[in-house]
């Protein structure tokens, strides 16, 4: 166990070079009689709080999912009120819950359901859920997910957050108000909206590029923002080019060039950018960056934009 | 003709007198958006960008027989001015506000259901009848009244949509932001009905991404309801999986969701794919010529 502390966890719900291990929980050993599966979400489909368990508790939960789903249960609480007993029953009964556990699964269902409610959570899942030999309820491994449109309400649960268990890059961007994810490529990505940003990723990968990122830098940045976003990107030592994809909306487009210029000027960039600004006031984003005299490439389309990018990323 | 909004919607704005509100109204009314008025508690009685500025959505309504409402309130409040606007009677609610807590939004969806109100959004960019209505942070510039509606989950998406009917001379007969979260107002099914049935558009593009379900959804309805040429792009072919792409909705969870999927499942009912979103408006020429 020792030399599992301050090594990199590797699995496939985390990161591709996994991430550092710098706690370890010891819990006593436990004599298990039933183990379960129980999560809470909120299913988009039928827009309503969802309950989702199994007898078949475990690791290989996602397996069973897939290959037989008959032993998924699925129960639609409704759109913010309590489990009825009636509805708890239910779950108890397809769970074969011994009698001697009900009134302890009963306790444990309705406490998780308050917490989802309590702490505005988008998941909250319990695997294994276990029934102990003396017929006690237990949840031993956790797994829960906040919603970050609620963190508001919830100021202690947002301080308690673990940065270390995050890529720096990506750390930095959401301090600085950004939507960043770190990516393997060597094009640098900044685009306005999460879809343009997606769809922008794609263009390149389908030019036979590879994006180093996907960056959001939302719909009304500053031109200080976009000078830190930029200096994001180039702290990431595989990019070879940078490319800028504005379609200015409420993001107007000579605040993007302004924050492009004074980024450049700041860091004293090396590698090539491309930009295409589209939208409003892009006549005066375009003017600010051909004064500049930088080494700033204005592309005429998006599909120009990315056969440029993909150029100078193999240059 | 146009969907749900024309020169002859009286729009009131929730949120008026903040920055937001100010500054998309100013462009409202420049573009001719028939704004009657707005809201903002505390404020009611002053008059703000020459309309009057009411306290409540039912006040608002009873003075200026407003009949949509487009908010832009921060997402603390947001949800609460939905309910309110829903409550008050409107009949179309915008919300462009991002961030609404999705237990919230459930609610939301609860009552407005109850109340028969069309919530377009919320975290979009609105909706816009060119040269009659818009309503929404989306640039007045690059529109053009034409034959094609756009309905689109993403911003950005919709305004590359847009630019590109606009350069091949179709333009739009309206356009749709039905915002990108998972708890949403009305979805592709009930604006691709609402195309299907207005006489001006004679091609829809549908812009979707990854996430949920809502693509393959519009894929059966257009097979068995839609008899006009539809081209659809799809963001986040190259997102890897699990990773989280900005938009609450968009989460690729198992095999479900995928970019892949859906292509899939709209290209198996004879929606004309654009692969590059440099080329939705390409594709729709495309489409139009085989029709």
């Amino acid at each position: 166990m020792s030399n599992q502390l301050g090594s990199r966890l590797v699995t496939y719900q985390n990161l591709p070079h996994g991430q550092p291990v710098n706690e370890i929980l010891i819990e006593e050993k436990i004599s298990i009689q039933k183990e379960l599966y129980f999560s809470i979400l909120v299913d988009r489909q039928t827009e309503s709080i969802t309950i989702l368990c199994s007898t078949e508790g475990g690791t290989e939960i996602e397996e069973i999912a897939k290959s037989n789903d008959k032993l998924i249960f699925k129960k639609f609480i409704g759109s913010g009120d309590l489990p009825t007993e009636k509805q708890i029953n239910c779950l108890s009964s397809k769970l074969k819950i011994p009698t001697q556990a009900h009134y302890d699964f009963n306790k444990f269902v309705m406490n998780l359901f308050k917490l989802f409610l309590d702490k505005d959570l988008s998941l909250v899942e319990i695997n294994p859920l276990i029934v102990t030999k003396d017929h006690k309820v237990l949840a031993l491994d956790c797994k829960i997910s906040l919603d970050d449109n609620a963190l508001f309400k919830h100021e202690n649960l947002e301080q308690s957050f673990d940065w270390s268990q995050v890529d720096e890059k990506e750390a930095e961007a959401h301090k600085a108000g950004l939507n960043y994810i770190a990516l393997e490529g060597t094009i640098g990505c900044m685009v306005n909206g999460a879809g343009l940003a997606m769809a922008t990723m794609d263009l390149i990968k389908h030019s036979g590029g590879l994006p180093a990122n996907f960056l959001d830098v939302g719909g009304g940045a500053s031109a200080e923002t976009v000078s830190r976003a930029f200096k994001i990107l180039l702290s990431d030592k595989n990019v070879r080019v940078v490319l800028v994809n504005i379609f200015g909306g409420i993001m107007r487009c000579d605040v993007i060039a302004e924050g492009i210029v004074s980024a450049v000027k700041d860091v004293g960039i090396q590698i090539p950018i491309v930009v295409r600004l589209e939208g409003t006031n892009v006549e005066i984003g375009k003017k600010i960056l051909d004064e500049s005299k930088l080494n700033i490439t204005s592309a005429n389309s998006l599909g120009d934009a990315a056969k440029q990018a993909v150029i100078f990323s193999k240059a | 003709m146009s969907i749900l909004v024309n020169k002859n919607t009286r729009v009131i704005c929730q949120g008026f007198t903040g920055r937001q509100g100010t500054f998309h109204s100013e462009q409202a009314i420049q573009y001719g958006t028939n704004l009657v008025g707005g809201v903002t508690p505390g404020k009611g009685g002053q008059t703000h960008l020459g309309l009057p500025v009411f306290n409540e959505v039912k006040e608002a309504i009873k003075e200026t027989n407003a009949d949509a409402t487009v908010i832009y309130v921060p997402p603390k409040f947001a949800a609460s001015s939905i309910l309110e606007a829903s409550n008050a009677g409107i009949k179309i609610i915008v919300c462009i506000t991002e961030g609404i807590p999705i237990l919230e939004m459930l609610k939301v969806k609860k009552t407005i259901t109850r109340n028969k109100t069309i919530l377009i959004g919320p975290n979009c960019p609105g909706i816009i009848t060119p040269d009659e209505c818009k309503i929404g942070i989306m640039p007045a510039n690059i529109h053009k009244r034409g034959k094609i509606g756009i309905v689109s989950k993403s911003g950005t998406l919709t305004y590359e949509a847009v630019h590109q009917t606009t350069s091949i001379g179709y333009g739009q007969s309206t356009c749709v932001g039905i915002g990108g979260d998972p708890i949403k107002g009305i979805n592709f099914i009930e604006c691709l009905s609402m195309f299907e049935k207005d006489n001006e558009t004679e091609g829809i593009i549908l812009v979707g991404e990854i996430g949920g379900n809502d693509e393959e959804l519009a894929a059966e309805h257009i097979r068995n309801n839609i008899n006009k040429p539809v081209v659809a792009h799809i963001a986040g072919i190259t997102a890897p999986t699990g990773k989280r792409m900005g938009h609450a909705g968009a989460i690729i969870s198992g095999n479900s969701g995928t970019a892949t999927s859906k292509i899939n499942a709209l290209e198996k009912v004879g929606v004309f794919i654009a692969h590059s979103p440099a080329e939705m408006g390409e594709t729709m020429k495309g489409a139009m010529d085989k029709y």
